[in-house]
Order: structure tokens, then C-alpha cells, then sequence
């Protein structure tokens, strides 16, 4: 079964430099279990192609039921060096939560 | 008059630390609802991100009586009556790189509110900017924390050099009696924890409960990011955004505190709205590294109480490292960006027309660029390669955005001089540059490195009282 990303979880992001950290949250155990099968190192590095140019780091929570990622070389420079629009990367949590899983 | 009571008496029971600012610009009046709208004790309030500091150096330098928060002295004045009538007391780190000039604004507009004998402490000895010479010549060569390189390589760019000190300066200024606390480069963190110190009586070395204040302090810092701003989940269940409450962290002498906010206030408080602002720019969770203690993230607990209350426990820390964070900002060149606005029909082509056109122009003109960065906004200006294909049909607009970035102004202003033209000289149904053209703005690049802690020494001033 196909399900969406957003539908069994939210999250934070924002930027570290020129890394940026995505926070992903389950709304529930389930939903943890799920994050925590799929959302794998090379799976996130692969969903943000183009976007994250530089290593991922994975990071579990199961106290909050979250995974945080840092997403190396991403923000284009970081702070005020970064041409991008998002320069902080305050949409990319979004932007994960577009992913789909097949469970 | 005070009666006299045991110390078991005078020992608060809890307090409650309210945000006030999430950073410099944010919500005008979120700090005088803090102290109006119900109790609190403490009014915190960062006002500094790392490109405010190079701002206000840059204002410091063209006057020497600025380089601070310039609207918190009247926001003082604003609340001031307020805070003295509840016995609030205030701490913000929005004294930027002259706390002092802040400091003696705030006392003089007091003094005319005839407060004259309010208690201002300055914390100062983070701006290391005039002594860095003498840092290097003690062996600390500054190296850039993510490079590696030694700062000297960018010395002469160099804007602004700041320290982030702890809580505990804070916690010195409180026990002297301040009532408002001043300060310069500190951790968001901090300022939070100290009144946790100052009230509790906790020992330094006490790194769990000092883990605690730090986190409730992460959790305060962003301001109402924590109390239902920017939530990602279920946001359309955020009550009464418009008056938007923003967080209260209710802290006991064990470590426990509970985030909540004032109830007449808009906002939402719970489990996933917490959890979020957790999350938030974090790295290794269990590495939260700050200059009073390393605080461990995973071992936080939430339990939802209901009714816009959460209770954060169960909270670990560690020793601090050695070293206090530095952080550096220098010039690096300029930048510049501009938009232009294409209607249905074909917007996103006709985006994409003008795009090259500009680059063929710049190309023309022999300009060197470090950089350009086209994004088309109302397609992939937010997630780039992962935005969704449109039907062109269905866009009403998009927005070409167009930035640069160069070594040499001249070039970056050239840049500036090219966009509106397009207008005359483009794709057709082209609008919005009433701003204006694009100016040159300097770049500022940071350098984060790290400082033995016995290389620099916070100072706390209490300024005196004016008659």
C-alpha cells in the first residue's frame, strides 16, 4: 500500500550553517515504525537529489517519535551567502514530507 | 516592606519565564502581552541572530553610540510600569555589540518614567573583535570549526567576533539585583536557565538540571514557534493566531518544567507543537552542545496535559566542553537579486524566456559572476527539483527571481541595471518592478570556531542609579 509521507507524520526544518536539519515527527508508534524502517540515510539522500549536495546525517528520537536529518551542503553558502530563496531551508521539511512509501 | 520568612518560604515554589521575542523584528507588542495578559517572572527576549550581529557592528561603526537592539529601549519604557507593579524581571541579549549604550538608554527613559532606581545589569567581555591579535598571539588561532582554516586568512575582512557565554553571567547580574539584564553574544539557551540558577540555588555541576534550563530555553527561543507559529501539523487548529500567545516555560526547583502560555492569548501548546520546536536546527540530539552543560535531547519526556500544557521532563545532561563557541562574521563580496512577474498565458516560458535572455545580456557584457541562481516563483522556488510538474495552462502567474553574486560591486551593480529593461525588451505580460532596481549588498560570511574559556572573562556591570 502507497501512503504519503505527511499523512503519518510533520516536522521542523532549518538551517545549520550551510546544512540544513529536517525533523521528522510521527504522529504516532506506528507511524514511527514506519519512518524509522523507510527513512534511511541513502533513502532521504536520494528524495532531496539536486537539493542536498554534501553527506546526510540520521539521527532517531524515539522519545518524540522523530528522526532528525542533516543535510550537508544544501543551502546554497548558508546565512546571508546563499542566493536562494529558501536560503534557510525553512520549506524543506515540507519538502520531505512530499515523499511517498510503499508499506 | 518585606516581612521576615524562612528560607523555605522565600524559595519560589516554580516560576514562570515567558518569551517575549523569537528575534529581532519579531511581534512589536508579543512582549508587552507577555507581561500583561497573566503572571509571569521572568520576560526573556533574544534579539540576536548571527547576521544581527554583523548589522549592528556595521551601525556601531558609522556611530559609536549604537550596535544594539535600537527599539528595545523603548519597549522597556513600554513595559516598564508593568513589570515593576508585578515585579517582572527582564533578560535579553538585545545589547548586541554595545550593551552599554543600550544599558544607559534604557536607564535615562526609567529615569524620566521616574523608575530611576531600576536595577540595569550589563554583561559585556564577548566582543572579542579588538583583541583578536592577542587571542592569536596566546596559540588560539580561531580555526574555522567546518574548514578548519585559521582565521587569519580572513582577519582583515573581519566585521564582528563574539563569544557565546553562558548563563551563568546572567545568574551574577540577578544575584547583584538586577532587575533588567543587558547582555551581548549569549546562547538564546541562556537566558533562560539563569533565572532556573538564580531562583533554585542549582549547582553548576548539577548538569542534568542544567540540561533542563537549557532545553526549556531551546524551546523559548524561537518565541511563539513553540506555541503554534509555523506548526506543521494540524496549523488550522491554531486558536486566535492573530493574538498569538506566545510560550511560557512554569519551571520547578527539580529540573520539571511545563511549557504553556497565557490563557486569554491566542496559540496552541501540545505534544506535536513542542515536539517541533525540539526538532528545531538541531544536529546530534544527544550532543546539544552549549557552554553550562551538553544536553541530551533523546532523553527528554512530553506528556501532553491538556488545556495548552506540557509537561518536559526526565531531562539528562553532561559537562560542558572546555571552550566557548566564537562566532565571526567577515566580508565576502555582494549580492544582489531581483524579480519580475509573468501572467497566463505560457507564464512559466515566458519566465524561462526572459531568464535566458538576461544571461545571454550578462554574458555580452563580459560580467563575472561567482554565482547566479534563477527560481521561478509559484513552481520550484521552495523544493526545486522536487516540485511537482505543472499544466501551464492552470498557472495565472509566476515570478522570476534572479540573483548574483560577485567579488566586485561594480559587477553585482551592472547586474541591477539589466532586470527592468527586460520589461521593453522581453517576453510580453511582464510586471512588478515597482521596487525599483536591485542594489549591490555586501555579502557577510560566518566563521564559527571556538575559544578556551580562560581566554575571555564575562564582566557584569550594575549601572548606577541616576538622581
Amino acid at each position: 500500500m502507497k501512503i504519503r509521507l505527511i499523512d503519518i507524520a510533520h516536522g521542523r526544518s532549518g538551517d545549520k550553517g550551510d546544512a540544513a536539519n529536517v525533523g521528522i515527527i510521527a504522529y504516532d508508534d506506528i507511524g514511527f515504525e514506519i519512518i524509522r524502517k523507510h527513512l534511511t540515510t541513502e533513502r532521504v539522500k536520494e528524495h532531496f537529489h539536486g537539493i542536498c549536495l554534501g553527506p546526510v546525517e540520521r539521527y532517531e528520537m524515539p522519545n518524540i517519535r522523530a528522526i532528525n536529518f542533516l543535510l550537508h551542503n544544501t543551502l546554497g553558502g548558508g546565512g546571508t551567502v546563499s542566493l536562494k530563496f529558501d536560503a534557510q531551508g525553512k520549506t524543506l521539511a515540507a519538502a520531505l514530507l512530499r515523499m511517498e512509501l510503499e508499506v | 516592606m518585606i516581612a521576615l520568612h524562612n528560607i523555605g518560604e522565600l524559595m519560589k515554589k516554580n516560576i514562570r519565564i515567558a518569551s517575549g521575542q523569537g528575534f529581532w523584528g519579531d511581534l512589536i507588542d508579543a512582549p508587552y502581552m507577555q507581561v500583561t495578559s497573566g503572571d509571569i517572572d521572568y520576560l526573556v527576549m533574544d534579539y540576536l541572530a548571527e547576521v544581527t550581529m554583523s548589522i549592528l557592528q556595521k551601525q556601531k561603526n558609522k556611530n559609536p553610540s549604537l550596535g544594539y537592539a535600537k527599539d528595545l529601549p523603548p519597549l522597556i519604557g513600554r513595559i516598564l510600569p508593568h513589570c515593576v507593579e508585578k515585579n517582572i524581571k527582564v533578560i535579553t541579549n538585545g545589547g548586541g555589540v554595545n550593551p552599554f549604550s543600550c544599558a544607559a538608554e534604557i536607564k535615562k527613559i526609567a529615569s524620566g518614567l521616574g523608575f530611576g532606581n531600576i536595577k540595569v545589569a550589563v554583561v559585556s567581555g564577548d566582543n572579542i573583535l579588538e583583541n583578536i591579535d592577542e587571542i592569536l598571539d596566546k596559540g588560539c588561532l580561531l580555526n574555522n570549526m567546518d574548514t578548519g582554516e585559521p582565521v587569519e586568512s580572513i582577519k582583515d575582512q573581519l566585521l564582528s567576533a563574539n563569544v557565546y557565554f553562558g548563563a551563568f553571567p546572567v545568574v551574577e547580574a540577578l544575584r547583584a539585583g538586577a532587575d533588567i539584564v543587558i547582555t551581548g553574544r549569549m546562547t538564546d539557551t541562556g537566558l533562560t536557565l539563569a533565572p532556573m540558577i538564580y531562583e533554585f540555588g542549582w549547582d553548576k555541576t548539577d548538569f542534568d538540571k542544567m540540561a533542563s534550563g537549557i532545553i526549556a530555553g531551546h524551546i523559548l527561543e524561537c518565541g511563539a514557534q513553540a506555541s503554534g507559529g509555523n506548526f506543521l501539523g494540524d496549523w488550522k487548529s491554531v486558536d486566535n493566531f492573530a493574538n498569538i500567545g506566545f510560550p511560557i516555560a512554569e519551571a520547578y526547583p527539580n529540573g520539571e518544567f511545563i511549557i504553556t502560555k497565557h490563557d486569554k492569548l491566542g496559540g496552541l501548546v501540545n505534544f506535536q507543537t513542542v515536539a517541533e520546536q525540539l526538532v528545531y536546527e538541531i544536529g546530534n540530539p544527544k550532543e546539544y552542545i552549549t557552554p553550562d552543560c551538553i544536553a541530551d535531547f533523546t532523553s527528554i519526556k512530553l506528556e501532553d496535559l491538556g488545556n495548552n500544557r506540557v509537561k518536559v521532563f526526565g531531562i539528562k545532561g553532561l559537562p560542558a566542553t572546555p571552550f566557548f563557541k566564537v562566532s565571526c562574521s567577515y566580508e565576502n563580496g555582494y549580492s544582489a537579486n531581483g524579480s519580475l512577474t509573468y501572467s497566463w498565458p505560457e507564464a512559466l516560458t515566458k519566465a524561462k524566456a526572459a531568464d535566458q535572455i538576461l544571461r545571454d545580456r550578462l554574458d555580452n557584457l563580459n560580467l563575472k559572476f561567482d554565482e547566479i541562481q534563477t527560481e521561478y516563483i509559484g513552481y520550484n522556488a521552495c523544493h526545486g527539483p522536487l516540485s511537482a510538474e505543472i499544466d501551464e495552462d492552470l498557472i495565472n502567474e509566476i515570478t522570476l527571481r534572479f540573483a548574483v553574486r560577485a567579488a566586485d560591486y561594480k559587477t553585482v551593480e551592472r547586474f541591477g541595471k539589466e532586470l527592468a529593461p527586460l520589461i521593453l525588451t522581453g517576453p510580453p505580460s511582464v510586471t512588478g518592478f515597482a521596487g525599483g532596481r536591485p542594489h549591490p549588498h555586501s555579502v557577510v560570511a560566518y566563521w564559527p570556531a571556538l575559544i578556551p574559556k580562560e581566554l575571555v572573562q564575562p564582566q557584569v556591570t550594575i549601572l548606577e542609579i541616576e538622581r
